[in-house]
Parts: structure tokens; sequence; C-alpha cells
């Protein structure tokens, strides 16, 4: 009887992240991470206004007329959300490369510092937004 | 195969394990990472006030208040402290998680030219708007 290609030898394999309770460290972790990556992406957007604001006002008005849409208030909400947090989270990280918050007790309270400074600075910068009539005439149609 | 920490020789524990992170070679990456990271959490107070002070303005108004020479400066060091910040934090995700070596490397060199070339793009529509 010939044999056929090695099957793979089916051994036990050490738990891995999916046994772990999650913890506020471990989430706020991966968060940091994962804003991190999402503001990378909105650094194109960024780039898009810086040039098409030096290409001229018709290419502005393209990019004020797509940050001014569903859309794009969207992304820039999630931008503002993501930028807050890292901005929070990564001085908090400083204080621990400092040797600080590093009792259990101590980081808890700054993640939840953290979370609460967030949650606040977006919705304080989203009330001004919304109420300084930001996309002026790119969004309202007139200058209001 | 001859591991790094069989090599015991005349060496110190810290000689051996020296260069042993995913990286290879991470302090100065380290320290750069935070030093860019200061620099824009700073830049970035700013630039929350330049955004208070121009968003809803007119093309016109926008590019007269990016060229005072202040802002001008001001953006640029943000966006050579963020982009740096960007790509030095995105290495060493890619760093941790990607473990074959050409994807590694692919995906690490895609990355350098991407972002070298957006940063340029920013700095050059810059300089365009504000000499």
């Amino acid at each position: 009887m010939s044999q056929s290609a090695p099957t793979k030898t089916q051994r036990p394999l050490s738990p891995h992240l999916q046994v772990y309770k999650p913890q506020m460290t471990s989430v706020l972790s991966i968060l940091h991470r994962m804003t991190g990556v999402g503001l990378t992406v909105g650094l194109m957007l960024f780039a898009w206004w810086l040039v098409a604001a030096a290409i001229g006002p018709g290419a502005y008005a393209v990019f004020m007329n797509f940050a001014g849409s569903p859309v794009g208030m969207l992304l820039l909400f999630g931008f503002t959300l993501a930028f807050f947090y890292h901005l929070a989270n990564g001085i908090r990280h400083l204080f621990w490369d400092s040797g600080l918050l590093f009792k259990i007790e101590n980081a808890y309270a700054a993640g939840y510092f953290v979370l609460f400074v967030t949650v606040l600075l977006t919705f304080v910068t989203w009330e001004y937004v919304l109420f300084s009539h930001p996309f002026g005439e790119y969004y309202f149609g007139e200058t209001p | 195969m001859n591991m790094k920490w069989d090599n015991h020789g005349m060496k110190t524990p810290l000689a051996r394990a020296r260069g042993l992170g995913a990286s290879h070679a991470a302090v100065p990456g380290w320290i750069r990472l935070r030093v860019t990271a200061i620099g824009t959490a700073v830049l970035s107070l700013w630039f929350l006030w330049f955004l208070s002070q121009t968003i809803g303005t007119s093309h016109a108004e926008f590019t007269a208040k990016l060229a005072d020479p202040r802002n001008a400066i001001c953006m640029l060091l943000l966006i050579i402290a963020a982009f740096t910040h960007a790509v030095l934090g995105n290495r060493e995700i890619v760093e941790d998680y990607i473990h074959n070596e050409f994807f590694k490397l692919s995906k690490l060199v895609g990355m350098y030219l991407f972002f070298f070339a957006l940063a340029t793009a920013c700095i050059f529509s810059i300089l365009k708007i504000a000499l």
C-alpha cells in the first residue's frame, strides 16, 4: 500500500488569545495600534486637503464638498475619535515609559481616564464643528 | 543551526540578548517613536487651533492664513513629526505580526516609499502656498 502525502500530526496547541478574558490593559493596547493604523489612513485625507489647497480653489472645493458629505463627515468623526484616543493613550504610554502608573489599579484608573477624555474631547470638538458651520459655503451652499 | 545565544565566549548576557527582538535593531526606533510622539502631540494642539481658525473659510482666506510663516512652519514640523511617527508605528506593527521575511520587507519598503511620497506632496504644497 503506497503512502500518500504525509498528513500533519494533530498535536495539542497551547491556548492562544481566545481563552483570555478581555482586560482593560490589553483592549486599550490593541485599540492604540488600531487607532494608529486608522490615523495613518487619515493622513491620506490630510495630504489630499493640502495638495488640493495648493492646486487651487476648484480642487479645494472638491475636497471640502467631500469633507462635508455624510461619508466625509463620518470619516472625519472617526478620525477625531481615533486622534483623541491615540493622543490620550499615547500620553498614558509615555507615563509607563517613565516608570509610572505600573500598579494595576493605577493602570486601570488611567485607562478609564483616557476613555473619558477621548469621549469628552471628541464631543467638544464636534459640538464646535457642528455649531460653527465649519464647511461654510461648501456645506450649506452659501456662507452662513 | 548556530543560534546567537549559543556563542557564549567572553560576551556579557546583554551582548547576547541584543538584536533578538522582532526588528533586530529597535533602540533608535524606540526613541524616535517617542520623540516624534511628543512632537506630534504638541503640534496637534496648534493644529486644532489652526483648524478652528480656518475651517469653513474660503480658499483665499485659508491659503492666506497658511502662508503666515508661523503657521507654515508649524504645519511643516507637524508633517515631519506625524509622518515619521506614522511610519515608525506601522513598522513596529508589521515587524510584530508579519513573520514571512519577504512579505515583511515588501510591506516595509512599500510603506516607506508611499509615505515618503505623501509627505513630500504635503511639504511641496505648503511651500507652494506659503512662498
